[in-house]
C-alpha cells in the first residue's frame, strides 16, 4: 500500500511539474528574411519584443540568391516553417492572391495602425495588391532603394581635380545626370590612384536571379522606360521598346563596356561592395541597406553617397525592400500579430533605424534630425520619393527571367541591338499575360 | 510454391521499386506535358492543352540555340577528351618508372564531384586574381586582367568545353586502356613476325581493336554531356547572356524558376527521346563495328 501511495504521489507530482512546464514554455515565432547587415539589426532589435512579450523569436535566413526560390517554395507548398515574413515588394500580389498572406486591413483597423503613417511609396511598394486599393497584405518594414557610393578620396586629390576640370570644364563632383555619369566613370578608368589600376564604375550586371534587371532599370526609367501603358494596363508595345528605353538600355550597356572592371560579367550585390572596399571602383551602384555596413567599415574619409542620376525624362530609382508580413498557414498568428503591433509603434521604428534598419515611418523619416543621422540618410530620402519598382504581378518571376535573359543577352553577351532586345521582352511579356489570362 | 511463383515474389520488390521511381514519374511527366499546369500553383486547376507545348518547343528559337550550344559543347568536349584520352591511354599503357603515381594524379580530376570543379574553375577563372589568366600570362606575356574566360563572348562556350574537358579525359583513358590492354600480345607478335611497322601495327591492330572502347566511352560522355547541367550551371550559370546554355539549365529555369511545369514536362520528353534515339542508333552501329 506504501509502496502504491509513493508511486500515485511520484506520478500526480510528475503529472503537475508536466502541467507546469507547458504553461511556462514561451511560444517561439520564425521570422524568414534574407541573410544580410539589416537581418542581424532585427535580430538585435527583437530582443526587446521578447523581453516584453516573453515569445521567443528565432530566424531563418537565408541568402539573397537562394531568397526568393526559397521562400516562395514555403509558401507554395504552404509550409509552416516562416510565421512571419519580409518579403520582396514583387512578391505581393501572388502572396495576396494565392492566399499566402493574412490580409492586414482589420488588424491594422482594430490596432490603430494608419498606412498613412508610412511613406506614400512604401506602402505602394511592400502593401498594397492590388496596386492603389487600400488592401494591405504587409506592414513597410525595410525601405530600400538603389543609390550610389563614390570614392570620397579620390574626387578630393587635387591633381584629379584640377586634370578632370581641365578635360570637362566643371568641378570632380558626384555626378547628377547620366552624361556626368559617363564622363566621371570614364576619367577614372583604367587609371593609376596610389599604385593600383582602378576602374570607372560597379553596376549590377547578375545574371541568375534579379542583378541586371534591378541594374538597368535605373537607367532605362530615366530615359522613358515605362512597364505598360498607364492608361490601359498591360499594354506594353511602345512602353517597354519605345525609343527612350532603347536609348537607356543602350546607356548601360556603355557603362558597361567603357567603364566597369574585367570580370564584372555576372556580378550582384556582394561583388559590388568588395569591389568597392578593394579600392577596384570609383563609384559603385548597390542598395542603401548596406550603406551602413560600408560607411562603417571604410570610414568618412573614403566613402560618399549619391542618388542614382537623372536623364532627359525624369529622376527615377529602383525601388528595393520589403514588407513584414504574417504568414497565413502559421499557427502562432496571434504572436505574430502582436509582433507586427510591437514593431509598428514609432519608438521601435526609431531603434530599428539606428541599428541599422531602413525605417517607413513617416515619423522617423521626417524627424529633423533625420537627413543628418547618417552620411547617407539624406540621400536615403530623396530616393525614396523617386522610386519605381518592377511588377508585382503573381507572375513576377517569369516576367524577371524574361527581362534577365534579354537584358544580359544585349548588355553583356552582345546578341542583337537594344530595340531587338525589348521588342523581344515586350513579346515575351504579352506571352506571359495571355498564359496568366490577363490579356 | 511453384518456382515460376518463387521467381515472381523475388523480383516483385525490384519491378514496383522500378514502376514507382521509373515508369510512374515518366507516364505522369507525358501526362503533365499535355497541360498547362504549375507545381507552384498546385491547388488552381489546369486544362488539358493537347500538343500545344510540343509545338511551342518545337517551333521555339531560344530552345534551337540551347540545342546548338549544348551541340557544340558535346561535340567539342568529345572530340578533344577522345583525342586526348586514347593518347593518354596510349602512354600510360607503356611500363615506365612512376607509372601507377602518374596514373592516379591523371584519374584525380575525374573523382571530383562537378559541382565542385564548377566553383573552383570560377575562382581559377577569375580575371583579376584567377591563376587561369596569370598561366596564360606568364606564357604568353599577355596582361592576365585584359581578357576573360567566362564573361566572354568568344571564350566562354570554350570555357565549359576546356573543363569538361580536364575533368572527363582520364575517363576516357580509363576506358581506352581497358581497351588496349585486352589486345592480346601475340597479334603484336604477329605484327611484328610480319614485319609491319609501329603505325601500320597501330592503325591495322590497336585502333581497330579498342575502337568499340572508344565508342562506348564517346556514348557515356555523349549521354552524360547531353544532360549537363551541375559544372555548368556553377561554372558560367548559362551566361553571358545565354551563350553557355545548354537545354538542361533550359529545362531548370523553365520548371524550378518559371514553375512552367507543363511546358517543361514537354522539354523534358522531347530531351528524352532524343537522347534515348540517338543512343539507340548508336548502340546499333556499335555492334555492326563489334561484329567486324
Amino acid at each position: 500500500m506504501k509502496t502504491l501511495s509513493r508511486s500515485l504521489c511520484t506520478a500526480l507530482l510528475g503529472t503537475a511539474l508536466g502541467l507546469a512546464g507547458t504553461a511556462v514554455q514561451a511560444k517561439t515565432l520564425t521570422l524568414c528574411w534574407a541573410a544580410w547587415d539589416p537581418a542581424n539589426a532585427l535580430v538585435e532589435l527583437s530582443k526587446d519584443f521578447t523581453k516584453q512579450s516573453g515569445v521567443e523569436m528565432k530566424f531563418e535566413f537565408v541568402p539573397w540568391t537562394s531568397y526568393a526560390d526559397r521562400f516562395l517554395n514555403e509558401l507554395n507548398s504552404h509550409s509552416k516553417l516562416c510565421d512571419l515574413i519580409v518579403g520582396d515588394s514583387q512578391w505581393i500580389g501572388g502572396s495576396a492572391e494565392n492566399g499566402h498572406y493574412v490580409k492586414l486591413n482589420e488588424f491594422f483597423d482594430k490596432n490603430g495602425i494608419k498606412m498613412s503613417d508610412f511613406a506614400q511609396p512604401t506602402v505602394l511598394g511592400y502593401s498594397e495588391w492590388p496596386k492603389h486599393s487600400p488592401n494591405y497584405w504587409a506592414l513597410p518594414a525595410m525601405g530600400d532603394a538603389v543609390g550610389w557610393t563614390y570614392r570620397k578620396d579620390w574626387f578630393a586629390k587635387p591633381e584629379l581635380r584640377q586634370e578632370f576640370k581641365t578635360k570637362y570644364g566643371r568641378e570632380l563632383a558626384p555626378p547628377k545626370t547620366w552624361d556626368e555619369f559617363m564622363q566621371v566613370a570614364k576619367f577614372f578608368q583604367n587609371r593609376v590612384i596610389d599604385g593600383k589600376k582602378v576602374y570607372g564604375a560597379y553596376i549590377f550586371t547578375e545574371r541568375g536571379s534579379e542583378g541586371i534587371t534591378m541594374g538597368v532599370t535605373n537607367v532605362m526609367y530615366d530615359y522613358g522606360f515605362d512597364y505598360d501603358n498607364p492608361k490601359k494596363p498591360y499594354e506594353m508595345n511602345g512602353f517597354v521598346n519605345s525609343a527612350g528605353a532603347v536609348k537607356g538600355l543602350e546607356i548601360y550597356k556603355e557603362i558597361f563596356k567603357c567603364c566597369t572592371a574585367p570580370g564584372m560579367t555576372n556580378a550582384y550585390m556582394s561583388e559590388g561592395l568588395d569591389a568597392f572596399k578593394s579600392g577596384q571602383v570609383a563609384m559603385q551602384m548597390n542598395w542603401f541597406a548596406f550603406f551602413p555596413g560600408l560607411y562603417k567599415a571604410m570610414g568618412a574619409d573614403k566613402i560618399g553617397f549619391f542618388v542614382n542620376p537623372s536623364g532627359p525624362d525624369g529622376h527615377y530609382t529602383q525601388l528595393g525592400g520589403q514588407g513584414l508580413s504574417v504568414v497565413s498557414y502559421s499557427d502562432n498568428r496571434a504572436e505574430a500579430l502582436q509582433y507586427m503591433k510591437w514593431f509598428a509603434q514609432p519608438a521601435v521604428q526609431k531603434k530599428w533605424w539606428s541599428l541599422g534598419g531602413y525605417s517607413c515611418l513617416k515619423a522617423v523619416l521626417n524627424d529633423p534630425s533625420f537627413p543628418g543621422s547618417a552620411p547617407f540618410a539624406g540621400d536615403f530620402l530623396v530616393s525614396m520619393n523617386m522610386v519605381k519598382d518592377f511588377w508585382a504581378e503573381p507572375i513576377y518571376a517569369t516576367l524577371l527571367l524574361d527581362m534577365q535573359k534579354r537584358i544580359h543577352d544585349y548588355v553583356v553577351a552582345d546578341k542583337g541591338s537594344a530595340q531587338d532586345a525589348l521588342n523581344g521582352l515586350t513579346k515575351d511579356w504579352t506571352r506571359d499575360f495571355k498564359d496568366a489570362g490577363k490579356l | 510454391m511453384s518456382d515460376r511463383a518463387i521467381s515472381w515474389l523475388f523480383i516483385s520488390p525490384t519491378l514496383l521499386l522500378l514502376l514507382a521511381i521509373n515508369i510512374f514519374p515518366l507516364i505522369w511527366t507525358i501526362r503533365m506535358s499535355l497541360t498547362n499546369y504549375k507545381a507552384n500553383m498546385g491547388w488552381m486547376k489546369y486544362r488539358s492543352v493537347g500538343i500545344d507545348n510540343y509545338v511551342d518547343i518545337l517551333t521555339d528559337s531560344d530552345i534551337w540555340e540551347a540545342m546548338q550550344t549544348t551541340a557544340h559543347f558535346v561535340f567539342w568536349s568529345i572530340f578533344i577528351e577522345v583525342v586526348l584520352g586514347f593518347g593518354l591511354a596510349l602512354l600510360i599503357n607503356r611500363k615506365f618508372r612512376g607509372h601507377s603515381f602518374w596514373t592516379t594524379i591523371i584519374l584525380l580530376p575525374m573523382m571530383l564531384s562537378p559541382a565542385v570543379v564548377g566553383n573552383f574553375w570560377t575562382f581559377l577563372f577569375q580575371p583579376q586574381s584567377g591563376l587561369f589568366n596569370y598561366v596564360v600570362s606568364f606564357f604568353s606575356g599577355v596582361d592576365p586582367a585584359s581578357f576573360q574566360m567566362i564573361g566572354d563572348v568568344k571564350l566562354a562556350p570554350w570555357t565549359i568545353v576546356l573543363v569538361d574537358v580536364w575533368m572527363w579525359t582520364p575517363y576516357v583513358m580509363l576506358i581506352c586502356l581497358a581497351g588496349l590492354r585486352s589486345i592480346p600480345d601475340y597479334i603484336y607478335e604477329a605484327a611484328e613476325v610480319d614485319r609491319a611497322s609501329a603505325w601500320r601495327r597501330f592503325r591495322s591492330v590497336t585502333l581497330p581493336m579498342v575502337m568499340p572502347f572508344l565508342m562506348l566511352a564517346v556514348l557515356f560522355r555523349g549521354i552524360e554531356n547531353f544532360k549537363m547541367f551541375d559544372m555548368v550551371n556553377l561554372l558560367t550559370n548559362g551566361g553571358p547572356g545565354s551563350l553557355t546554355e545548354t537545354v538542361s539549365i533550359t529545362l531548370k529555369r523553365a520548371a524550378f524558376e518559371k514553375w512552367q511545369t507543363g511546358w517543361s514536362s514537354a522539354l523534358a520528353i522531347i530531351l528524352f527521346l532524343t537522347v534515348f534515339g540517338a543512343a539507340n542508333i548508336y548502340i546499333k552501329v556499335l555492334n555492326k563495328v563489334k561484329q567486324r
